[in-house]
């Protein structure tokens, strides 16, 4: 085995690692018990005294709710206003102009919902202002609102009858000052010592060995680039990305920024299952979110390692290599390592250009964004992975002869309800705007746009269609990762991907939170012998196949017309 | 036991036929769209037919020929027929078993008593049975038929229940106790009873039992509502993927027809469960009844299959009858012939069912009266609760006695004689042992002791231990003592025992363990046991029962078998599993339908998917043919194992998942594709 395969076992074998005493570490956070951060008690103290809040109010799963969604309305107009303003505004040493209304509405709601899809160039299309005080800001926003999600409903797991579960700005501000400031600050610090710039002066000029003059963009990149992958937000400093040599200059920040995205997802099933302390649970949990990365890893890796049959044809002798589109310096199964991490999480961020990925890989990514559910997004991983587990319990109870339970409440009809919508969601949104978007292409090529819809693709046929179906799966996923070829900066991209990011975002974390709230109001029945437990290996596989058969039944056919057509036409 | 024949013939003639009639009116899209899946396969066969009227009158040319396009809608509409025709047997073999029911209660003639004034006087009127309300009394006699439910307010009747039960021998109804329901369609063998009517006509049991089967009142139940919105979901997102299949076929320029995108549809959305739901919440009502047990809502069997809680009574339920003399056990120096002779003059006059029973032991070792006994002469002494001893006194002036230990202790110990310390050692040694000791004195001298057991039914003990894989917890409940309860309790394998019981105790112990959130089971038949039967989630009332008894349970078991409610727990789990291993079958077949009609539908235009071709099936149109005869045929295969159920294992919940997953969901993905090939090779022959 060569030193390219040690290095991304060893990155994740560091992540699980790091995982379980985090997880350890959140659980005890979050019940209340004694951690040395506590120290930090007077100064969360301070925030709710400032804010005017009461925080250990005990708050039910509507007003939980209410206090979400009325925070996020705040800031979208915030982030919305200020990237209008932002060549108003200051820290602009590169004078970039304001955004334009429909990339402000897009890229507002991206950074708010966890997404980060940047239809925009981060060097040209943002400030230093808006960079820290906007984006940034959120990356923290939207990572802890979504982990104060589901700690309602780890909250509603644990409690036998109640109608409140915790307090909702207690969960906030403490996964902020508990671990994503202190996390951010200690990957930024090694990202900074690696070489990612850490200044507020503007674009350097230098000369290249071509002679030629060029200017670098620079900027306070470490602190973004730490919290964009820690909170699995993804939207980078630079246009480029992570691709960028200085959002990731060596293979340790690799490592950093790979562990950083990866992290907190699994630490949070870890400390469900301290926090639960049904430690097998989360065992089974980990366990099948993991063999699902794996079949999504291995063909990913299988198909970038073996050449590319189009640059052979062109009697290019590529020794099974595809070289294109890769991160040179840390090789081919590094590339497809991160490909893999980036959209199980909903991180989104890249190493390397996606557009040149194989076919197999572009179906693996797609695939890994259509589940979100192996490890997820912080918070709302597990959140999607808990409307499978309540489907799946579903019947599975039927099927053992009972009416169904979780966590010794009775799933009925309301929460299927709940549950239902919340699994048809996804495909419902991916689908239709792509569909949309085919309709429009195919019927309305010559429309008097600015930027005709002829000219989106930047390539025909099979890989184009791959390109769209991408994008809408993407936001959908609140993953942010895109394809690139496809030109998504004119209003009916930024407008469709803003109401697709939206209700993707806000609808599976009202469901799960909702499902959770009802249920845990429920009379608490005891485990019996009859039980179907949730902790077995076979519920495991029961999940995973429910996973699977929901996500390939939506998706088959509009797989089958993208990366799959391309990759047997290559064959 | 000459039970009422029980049919087992899934398809009779006369019930397939009456099936096949209401296939047909169920059509109804007002019927049926109670059944959302079932509801879009009749609007894609409403889009086919239109089709195919546009190829014929237009001469449309686009959609393909005339003959696929017939044969597409043909096969939808027999989709629809072969849902209808299984929720419609169902019915039919629900109404066949319930009208079996029903005939018992023809017309017949009663004798309704007319109240003059404000008296009840003797005037007896013969009337229709069809004309009594509820609130009339009625006279029956020996050899009459009783023309309606209703209690008895006076008498006591032997009474032949065998239309009911099935049960030839017959039994005593009497008024006051807890026998006092008498049921329409039973005859009066002996004596002379009057009853007053309890329920109005058309109110019974029956006739709800046979509206629910009926599926006029038929309510849904929440299981079966969740599992419908689960459905609706996947239809949903069925529809979401062959909407958009159209803009995306014209992305890559592959004309789809409409019986194609029909068919992948059709395919696609659960009709396989969607078709066989309602069959299998009738059926399940329809196997409780063939049990003979009447329940008053689909609900009820649901939630017996839920069941954590079972309250048995131990008399009937867990042991056979009253105590049996098993054993005699003579003192030290007292023969053991003349021992068992005592006991059995002592018991000669004695009519409970313990004395009968030591007559018949002491009968089997050989024992007779003495030679110059004449019972006539002899003065009996009945048994009383203060003296706690019975026997009697012979014509020479000897005192046979026999009770309890210490009652007959005291008698010897006044008269100055000791109590043997080895029989004192084998009473302990009785009591230990779960039995009633019986000691035996003559002339106020201690002879020994009779041995009286319980005898625990054979087999309950294997019952109870599939109760407890299924994760019910047994509980006894019993008047004896709490030792003697306890030893019972564990011979016959029960996991916790109320003892001394009082009614209350009952409605206690379902009290508590309700608030634990458990849920509760129990029998009961009496006036007493009607708060219990109301607080249990499931009360099963014997039809020999009071009336209230009767009100306040969820079922009435006409067959009056304690052991009844295992049987019914199975029936309620069946019901769930059934629907759920459908579930899982149906969606699993999906997979293969994919693989069938997606590489069929851009097999011109996009060649390089004719990998997923892995069936091989010859072409595009014989793949979706193909897909959707097999989606059709394979609703009337599973008709008789969703009328039937499937059958429970008491294997534990993650093993008994473990091997449904394995056979429906596995075998769920796998049989389409060899089913489907089968029938593209068959198809092959015709379409050259």
């Amino acid at each position: 085995m060569n030193t390219e395969y040690i290095g991304i076992i060893v990155t994740y074998g560091l992540t699980i690692l790091l995982a379980i005493p985090l997880g350890k570490y959140i659980a005890k956070v979050f019940s209340g018990e004694k951690t040395w951060t506590d120290f930090l008690n007077p100064f969360e103290r301070l925030i709710f005294k400032l804010s005017g809040i009461n925080a250990t109010k005990e708050m039910n799963w509507k007003e939980q709710l209410k206090a979400m969604l009325t925070i996020n309305s705040l800031w979208l107009l915030y982030a919305f206003f200020a990237l209008i303003f932002q060549d108003k505004l200051p820290l602009n040493p590169d004078h970039n102009p304001g955004q334009t209304p429909d990339l402000a509405f897009n890229t507002a709601i991206s950074f708010l919902v966890n997404c980060n899809v940047q239809d925009y160039s981060g060097e040209a299309g943002v400030t230093y202002f808006t960079q820290l005080f906007v984006l940034m800001f959120l990356h923290f926003m939207s990572a802890a609102t979504g982990i104060a999600a589901m700690m309602i409903i780890y909250k509603g797991l644990k409690q036998r009858s109640v109608t409140t579960l915790g307090n909702f700005w207690n969960f906030f501000v403490k996964s902020i000052t508990r671990f994503l400031l202190p996390g951010a600050i200690l990957v930024a610090i090694i990202l900074a010592f690696n070489g990612t710039p850490t200044s507020f002066a503007g674009k350097d000029t230098v000369i290249t060995m071509q002679r030629d003059t060029a200017q670098i963009s620079r900027g306070p990149v470490a602190a973004m680039v730490a919290i964009k992958h820690l909170g699995t937000n993804g939207g980078g400093w630079f246009g480029t990305n992570s691709a960028n040599p200085l959002e990731c200059p060596n293979y340790l920040t690799y490592m950093v920024e790979m562990i950083a995205q990866l992290v907190i997802p699994i630490a949070l099933i870890f400390s469900l299952g301290f926090y639960l302390k049904k430690m097998r649970f989360a065992y089974i949990i980990i366990g099948v979110m993991t063999i699902g990365m794996l079949m999504l890893l291995i063909p990913t890796i299988q198909a970038e390692t073996h050449g590319n049959t189009a640059i052979a044809a062109m009697g290019i002798n590529s020794a099974n290599t595809a070289m294109e589109g890769k991160e040179v310096r840390f090789g081919i199964p590094a590339t497809a390592y991160w490909s893999t991490q980036t959209t199980v999480t909903s991180t989104g961020s890249a190493c390397g250009a996606h557009d040149s990925y194989m076919p197999m890989t572009t179906g693996m990514e797609l695939m890994a964004m259509m589940v979100n559910c192996f490890y997820g997004g912080c918070g709302v991983g597990f959140m999607n992975y808990y409307i499978f587990i309540i489907i799946a319990v579903f019947i599975s109870g039927l099927m053992v002869g009972r009416t169904p339970e979780f966590m010794g409440h009775k799933v009925e009809a309301r929460e299927m309800k709940i549950a239902s919508i919340a699994a048809l969601l996804h495909p419902f949104l991916i689908l239709s705007f792509t569909a949309l978007s085919c309709f429009v292409l195919v019927n309305f090529p010559d429309i008097k746009w600015v930027f005709q819809p002829k000219n989106w693709l930047g390539n025909p046929g099979y890989h184009g269609f791959s390109e769209m179906l991408y994008q809408y799966t993407s936001c959908a996923a609140n993953n942010g990762s895109a394809m690139g070829g496809l030109t998504a900066n004119n209003i009916f991209w930024n407008v469709t991907q803003g109401i697709v990011l939206l209700f993707s975002r806000f609808i599976p974390i009202i469901g799960p939170v909702a499902i959770a709230g009802i249920m845990a109001q429920k009379k608490f029945i005891p485990e019996s012998p009859g039980t179907l437990r949730t902790d077995t290996g076979t519920f495991g596989v029961m999940t995973l196949a429910v996973i699977i058969i929901i996500a390939a039944l939506a998706f088959f056919p509009a797989l089958a017309m993208g990366p799959f057509a391309e990759y047997f036409s290559m064959k | 036991m000459a039970k009422r024949q029980r049919k087992n013939s899934l398809f009779q003639g006369d019930l397939v036929s009456e099936a096949l009639k209401y296939s047909f009116v169920k059509l109804n899209p007002r019927l049926l769209i109670r059944n959302p899946v079932m509801f879009t396969v009749e609007i894609g066969t409403i889009v086919m037919a239109a089709v195919c009227w546009a190829i014929i009158f237009k001469h449309d040319t686009s959609q393909g020929s005339l003959a696929y396009n017939l044969a597409v809608t043909l096969i939808l509409f027999a989709t629809v027929l072969f849902a209808n025709f299984a929720e419609a047997l169902a019915e039919a073999r629900g109404k066949a078993q319930a009208n079996s029911l029903r005939k018992t209660r023809e017309e017949t003639p009663a004798k309704k008593i007319v109240p003059v004034g404000e008296m009840y006087v003797d005037e007896v009127q013969i009337v229709n049975s069809s004309e009594l309300k509820k609130g009339d009394v009625f006279l029956c006699e020996a050899g009459d038929t009783i023309p309606m439910d209703g209690e008895i307010i006076e008498g006591l009747a032997t009474i032949d229940e065998s239309a009911i039960t099935g049960e030839s021998a017959p039994v005593i109804r009497e008024s006051g106790g807890d026998k006092s329901s008498v049921t329409g369609g039973t005859k009066v063998l002996s004596d002379k009873i009057k009853v007053k009517i309890t329920a109005e006509p058309g109110e019974s049991f029956l006739d709800k039992m046979i509206a629910l089967v009926e599926g006029a009142s038929r309510q849904k139940t929440p299981n079966e509502i969740a599992l419908t919105i689960l459905l609706a979901g996947f239809t949903l997102v069925f529809i979401i993927v062959c909407v958009t299949l159209k803009p995306f076929g014209d992305y890559s320029l592959t004309p789809i027809t409409i019986a194609a995108f029909v068919s992948l549809f059709v395919c696609l959305i659960p009709t396989t469960i969607g078709g066989l739901l309602s069959a299998i919440g009738i059926a399940g009502m329809d196997r409780a009844l063939r049990a003979n047990v009447i329940t008053k809502s689909g609900k009820a069997v649901e939630t017996a299959g839920d069941i954590d809680v079972l309250l048995l009574d131990k008399t009937g339920t867990i042991t056979i009858g009253n105590r049996k003399a098993t054993n005699f056990y003579p003192t030290k120096g007292v023969d053991d012939f003349i021992f068992i002779q005592n006991c059995l003059v002592s018991s000669l006059a004695d009519e409970t069912p313990e004395g009968k029973s030591i007559i018949e032991l002491a009968r089997e070792k050989g024992a007779a009266p003495p030679d110059n006994f004449d019972l006539h002469k002899a003065t009996l002494i009945k048994f009383t609760a203060e003296t706690r001893s019975s026997g009697v006194n012979l014509p020479g002036g000897k005192q046979i006695r026999k009770g309890a230990f210490d009652a007959i202790k005291k008698i010897a110990m006044e008269a100055g004689n000791s109590f043997p310390s080895d029989t004192e050692e084998k009473v302990k040694q009785i009591s230990s042992n779960g039995g009633t000791p019986l000691v035996v004195a003559e002339d106020k001298k201690i002879l020994g002791v009779i041995e009286l057991q319980d005898i625990i039914k054979p087999g309950i003990h294997e019952r109870f231990e599939r109760l407890r894989k299924m994760g019910v917890k047994t509980v006894m409940v019993t008047g004896d003592n709490p030792l003697t309860a306890k030893f019972i309790a564990e011979k016959a394998g029960v996991d916790d025992f109320i003892a001394e019981a009082k009614p209350e105790d009952k409605m206690n112990y379902i009290k508590k363990e309700q608030a634990e959130g458990k849920l509760v089971a129990m029998m009961g038949d009496g006036t007493n046991d009607a708060p219990a039967l109301a607080q249990a989630d499931v009360g099963v009332a014997m039809n020999s029962g009071t009336q209230a008894a009767k009100e306040a349970g969820n079922m009435v078991d006409l067959d009056n078998d304690p052991t009844k409610l295992i049987e019914i727990v199975e029936i309620g789990k069946q019901l769930l599993m059934t629907r759920g291993t459908l579930t899982t079958f149906s969606i699993a077949n999906d997979v293969a339908k994919y693989f069938a009609i997606v590489p069929a539908l851009f097999i011109l235009t996009i060649p390089s998917l004719s990998v997923l071709n892995i069936m091989h099936l010859k072409s595009g149109e014989s793949a979706i043919l193909s897909a959707v005869i097999f989606n059709a045929i394979i609703i009337p295969l599973l008709i008789p194992l969703a009328l039937k159920g499937v059958k429970y294992r008491p294997i534990g919940a993650s093993a008994l998942l473990r091997r449904n997953l394995l056979v429906y969901g596995l075998g769920g993905i796998i049989i389409p594709f060899i089913g489907i090939k089968l029938i593209d090779m068959l198809l092959a022959l015709f379409m050259k």
